[in-house]
């Protein structure tokens, strides 16, 4: 298998080219780089070799390295993940140096790099060894360091190549925050250094005329400074002091890849190139080392990319939608429609009135006009996607549809009727699904004239933002009603979960607990900031308080009501429910009042705690310390997620960790709630839960599952690799 | 163990520390010869007459770098075989060179020292020596750290000191300077800055102003806001520390914070039977020193701690202290003191402070000392406590009881 080729032209220019065999993206694996080692080695030893362009044979350069490599040099501990690196190091920084003697800084070959399109990660770490990076005028192309997104950072030199080239400042957002940018703007960043028409002809060319000194990178001329200042430089000083909190301000702390980045730009600051290397190497593996970076890249990357991939699909032919038909123009039937025909689906948007099914199209044309305002969407783009939603009031216009989303009011008896309605219309073979949030779809099969093909598709609100789609089996639904949902899920480009019919599904069923504790807690007299601020110290993305407030508080009324009436006398919120009630007697309903946990200016900009909290519940003498009200947070919804799984709601702990990272925000550097038991230990895990369990209530009582699993001395992800090699 | 006692102690005027204060023209070693020759002459400190000099500064780099105490007492009438040694623990360096002094006195390590130390503020810029709790991002992340001034307002917050309360002190250490000033309370211990040609550069503190009311400072705009809520955002820092806090309030400014300013200052330090053989009286006797470490955080709380612990050294309690000076680095720093020990504002601080007359880093410490004991004098009271809040959270103290 080769991934790298070789061809020398006439005028002595070597073209190294990048077509990983059996891939439609490249990506960088060990043998790979061992190739494009030898090739290296090669046009440097020739002497009929002037120059090197290295580019792709394929639409994009490269998309990064394997992750799944990197999984594979964890396994051989510290060790070999930094004699890994640093040997990706060596020949990159052969690249760089192309043969020329160290001390007169003359006599290398010039090494260009022309990139087609995407570069991300290594593949754009390689092109920063060459001496100059010509990108393709591809206004599609991504090219950046997203590393930081799946809790490394770049460890190929990508860190210290970018910080020196750009200075620290200006490589912060590309490096913290892992920012992609299309080939114009990276060449006004000074990520590439030119955009071309024919980047591999600008690069022959630019090699044939590149001098010695055009080769010689700023930090391996004498002299050199950093751009923006070092550490120690009255300019430097003020960037790395605001850096380390800046860093701390936005990841309250629990990432340990943005410290450790943030070290490696540091440290290696003050040191010369070549150590600076082996500082940035020490960095990565550690992050590499730490679980937290093992975790997130299992969950965000491969788990994430194996579920859009169809890990538990059936195995029936293709289902991909071709015509889709919504019930309910409201905010979810509007944003559905949007991601459908964004998608390249027909879309028939209906609602009761032609009114209000126009102003579910209108929805789209207004995110639209917004895309076209920030330059991402075109005039006859938005009227492609546009001229895919017809919004009608006739039920008629479903004819030929092969899936059907109801997203009318959750009123089981509405629902009924528009089933009956659609199913009228509707091929024989077309699925049904609801998008129901609290109804068991079970129940609302009933409704339907052909249960096996009605099922759950559970958007998130606002629709064209949440990465997760979870689908819900009923009773009868059968296996081509779940790969319908799924390829309709991966035709609109979102993360599905697949789960079995129970209260509140997956994701609502673990948030839910968590808004609950936070609210219990208010009623106990905690410092409101306190319970907030454990909740995003614990890596939260909104701390509970707010999140009621933004979902509304008479919502949490409802559901609350609701819960009471289903479960009786197993109901656990009743020292839950007086604070919220309280709340929405005194007509503090949330964000949308202006008024909630927290108080809201006229324009409803979000101002703070609510003063009046201290009054209505009394602050307790005696305050928790901050990690019982983190663990009181997490447990409440880690067993909940236990729960769900021990009852089959879910079968994939794989769908619990991405379902809770992109459905409610569970603490990414977690990887979700299973990763996060599996590295505190399930024997640890039920000795917290016991213990919260006898000071706060059963409901901390730690499932059977978990302590069976504490007794084995098992964890999750162990259990589900042996059954899966079994 | 032998006693240490303090023969004298002596300062400088404090300059505006910057470009147009009247020491900015002065070296830091010059500043530090001149004062060092000043306690020669008052003491007779002929020969080998101390053991060492230890002086505290701050940022040693450029002209206070290179040990500088080694290059004042050469500089200086002082006899070469005195060695001189630099310290650094931040505004308590002249502290620390005092009971450093008193603690090897005690212990049998030489009979007598000069200690004290200078910071020429407006020549050699704070934080020009860098920091690596605040540069290197491994342990500013490590210890939470944010620049002082979010530290004051930190503790503002933590202990509920409002802007009134503190531009209230701020106003109160104004008058009280003045009036020290005004009565002549610093003449023994004031050294006039002179030229090499004998005329006077500076005799009296330059950075007070007097005419400071409270409807004056209103107007002053927080000076920690910015930093702390926009850029970059110190205050999130600060609650990762202080999770139950929501937000930090910002209620100092230059008002109520100490003056940058250019001075320095000396004690001597002996055993009694050194004084005896040289004619000298001792003034006081320095009876317990203590230094603590603290949340990097808060930082600037280590007065509260460090005076427990020089309490429990000396085997006193609160109330067995007449005077207290309290380092008036910000002004909730003093508010936080009193607060936690019940004292009475009119015992603390009596001549003003640092909000008024400044705080050179590397001095300020044997200010405090010299102040304490010239004010027990003057009033005729026994005993007194100094301490000081340390950068990166630190403290330290030193209780004096007359002789």
């Amino acid at each position: 298998m080769t991934d790298f080729a070789m061809q020398t032209d006439a005028e002595g220019v070597a073209t190294i080219t990048w077509d990983a065999a059996g891939r439609s993206m490249n990506v960088l694996t060990l043998e790979a780089a061992a190739e494009l080692n030898r090739l290296v080695d090669q046009a440097l030893g020739d002497e009929a070799v002037k120059g090197i362009v290295i580019t792709s044979g394929k639409p994009d350069f490269a998309a990064g390295m394997d992750l799944n490599v990197l999984a594979g040099l964890k396994q051989g501990g510290a060790r070999a993940v930094f004699d890994g690196v640093m040997s990706l190091h060596h020949l990159l920084r052969k690249i760089e140096r192309a043969g020329m003697d160290p001390k007169t800084l003359k006599g290398g070959k010039p090494i260009a790099a022309a990139l087609p399109g995407t570069a991300l990660g290594i593949g754009l770490e390689l092109p920063l060894a060459c001496h100059r990076i010509f990108a393709a005028d591809n206004p599609k192309a991504k090219i950046g360091l997203p590393e930081i997104q799946v809790g490394i950072f770049p460890g190929a030199g990508g860190t210290t190549r970018l910080s020196r080239k750009l200075g620290a400042m200006m490589a912060a957002p590309l490096l913290l925050e892992g920012k992609l940018n299309d080939p114009q703007k990276a060449r006004a960043a000074g990520v590439v250094d030119e955009v071309a028409e024919d980047p591999v002809a600008a690069a022959k060319a630019w090699v044939l005329q590149a001098k010695d000194a055009d080769l010689v990178k700023p930090w391996d001329a004498k002299g050199w400074k950093m751009p923006g200042g070092a550490p120690y430089h009255p300019a430097g000083f003020m960037t790395f002091v605001g850096a380390s909190a800046m860093v701390s301000g936005r990841t309250m702390g629990v990432y340990p890849a943005a410290k450790a980045l943030l070290s490696a730009v540091y440290e290696g600051a003050l040191v010369d190139f070549d150590t600076a290397l082996k500082i940035e190497a020490r960095w990565f593996t550690w992050v590499l080392m730490n679980p937290s970076s093992g975790a997130m890249i299992r969950s965000l990357f491969i788990n994430k990319e194996a579920l859009e991939k169809g890990a538990n699909r059936p195995d029936v032919p293709d289902q991909k939608v071709r015509k889709l038909g919504i019930l309910g123009a409201g905010m979810m039937g509007a944003g559905i429609a949007y991601v459908s025909a964004n998608a390249g689906i027909e879309v028939v948007l209906i609602d009761s009135a032609q009114e209000a099914a126009e102003r579910g199209k209108a929805y789209s044309t207004g995110l639209l006009d917004k895309g076209i305002s920030r330059k991402k969407v075109t005039e006859a783009k938005k009227a492609e996607v546009l001229g895919r939603i017809t919004a009608t009031t006739d039920y008629a216009a479903l004819e030929g549809c092969d899936l059907i989303v109801e997203a009318v009011f959750e009123d089981p008896g509405v629902k009924a009727e528009v089933t009956k309605k659609a199913e009228a219309v509707i091929p024989q073979d077309a699925i049904f699904a609801t998008n129901t949030s609290t109804l068991p779809i079970s129940d609302l099969a009933r409704a339907s004239t052909r249960p096996e093909q009605f099922i759950g598709i559970h958007f998130f609100s606002p629709v064209d933002k949440m990465l997760l789609v979870e689908i819900i089996k009923g009773r009868e639904t059968g296996e081509r009603a779940v790969a319908k949902a799924l390829d309709f899920v991966r035709q609109i480009r979102k993360t599905p979960i697949v789960v079995n019919d129970a209260r509140f599904f997956y994701a609502n069923r673990c948030i839910i607990p968590y808004l609950n504790e936070g609210i219990r807690m208010v009623g106990e007299g905690v410092s409101p900031a306190l319970i907030e601020n454990a909740a995003r110290m614990m890596g939260m993305p909104l701390g509970p308080l707010q999140l009621v407030d933004e979902t509304s508080v008479d919502l949490a009324v409802k559901i609350a009501k609701a819960t009471k009436a289903a479960m009786g006398d197993a109901y656990a919120g009743n020292d839950v429910d007086p604070v919220i009630f309280r709340l929405a007697d005194e007509g503090r309903l949330g964000r949308k009042s202006k008024a909630g946990f927290y108080a809201y200016d006229e324009a409803g900009k979000r101002q703070g705690l609510w003063e009046g909290l201290g009054a209505n519940w009394p602050r307790a003498e005696e305050q928790p310390d901050l990690t019982e009200v983190q663990q009181r947070l997490m447990f409440a919804q880690t067993l909940e997620a236990v729960r769900a799984l021990e009852e089959g709601v879910l079968t994939d702990i794989r769908e619990g960790d991405v379902g809770a990272i992109l459905g409610w925000g569970f603490a990414p550097w977690t990887g979700g709630p299973f990763s996060w038991l599996d590295m505190m230990g399930a024997a640890r895990a039920v000795g917290i839960a016991e213990a919260l369990a006898a000071r706060h209530g059963e409901r901390f009582a730690p499932p059977k599952l978990l302590r069976d699993m504490a007794e084995r001395g098992g964890s999750f992800y162990g259990e589900a690799a042996s059954r899966a090699a079994a | 163990m032998t006693d240490a006692y303090i023969f004298d102690a002596a300062r400088t005027p404090r300059g505006k520390g910057r470009r147009d204060g009247s020491l900015h023209e002065v070296t830091s070693l010059a500043l530090s010869a001149r004062l060092l020759n000043a306690m020669a002459e008052r003491n007779g400190l002929e020969g080998h007459a101390v053991e060492d000099l230890i002086w505290g500064n701050v940022t040693q780099v450029m002209e206070q770098g290179g040990c500088l105490a080694r290059s004042a007492v050469l500089m200086s009438d002082l006899d070469e075989r005195i060695p001189g040694v630099s310290i650094n623990r931040f505004c308590a360096s002249g502290m620390e060179a005092v009971n450093l002094a008193a603690n090897q006195v005690k212990a049998g390590a030489g009979e007598a020292y000069l200690a004290g130390g200078v910071e020429m503020m407006g020549r050699v810029a704070m934080g020009s020596d860098g920091a690596a709790i605040a540069v290197d991002p491994a342990l500013a992340m490590k210890a939470y750290f944010v620049p002082q001034g979010i530290s004051a307002d930190l503790i503002a917050t933590e202990y509920g000191f409002t802007r009134e309360e503190a531009d209230a002190l701020a106003v109160e250490s104004q008058r009280r300077a003045k009036l020290a000033w005004d009565e002549g309370r610093f003449d023994r211990s004031i050294v006039p800055v002179l030229d090499q040609n004998g005329l006077t550069i500076l005799e009296r503190d330059e950075h007070m102003r007097p005419d400071t009311t409270v409807e004056s400072l209103a107007g002053l705009k927080p000076a920690f806001k910015e930093m702390g809520e926009v850029m970059p955002g110190f205050d999130k820092v600060a609650l990762l520390k202080y999770p139950h806090l929501e937000r930090v309030e910002h209620i100092h400014h230059a008002g109520n914070s100490s003056g940058i300013v250019d001075g320095a200052a000396a004690v001597l330090v002996g055993t009694k039977e050194w004084g005896e053989a040289r004619g000298l009286t001792p003034r006081a006797r320095i009876v317990a020193t203590a230094k603590i470490g603290t949340d990097p955080t808060m930082m600037l709380t280590g007065p509260v701690p460090v005076t427990d612990r020089v309490l429990e050294a000396a085997g006193m309690g609160i109330r067995d202290i007449d005077l207290f000076e309290v380092n008036e680095a910000f002004a909730s720093v003093v508010l936080r003191f009193m607060q936690a020990f019940q004292v009475d504002p009119s015992v603390v601080n009596v001549n003003g402070g640092a909000i008024a007359m400044g705080h050179p880093l590397g001095a300020t410490g044997a200010i405090l000392i010299g102040t304490l004991l010239d004010e027990l004098e003057r009033q005729d009271k026994e005993t007194g406590l100094a301490t000081l809040c340390v950068a990166s959270g630190m403290g330290a103290a030193t209780i004096i009881e007359r002789v």
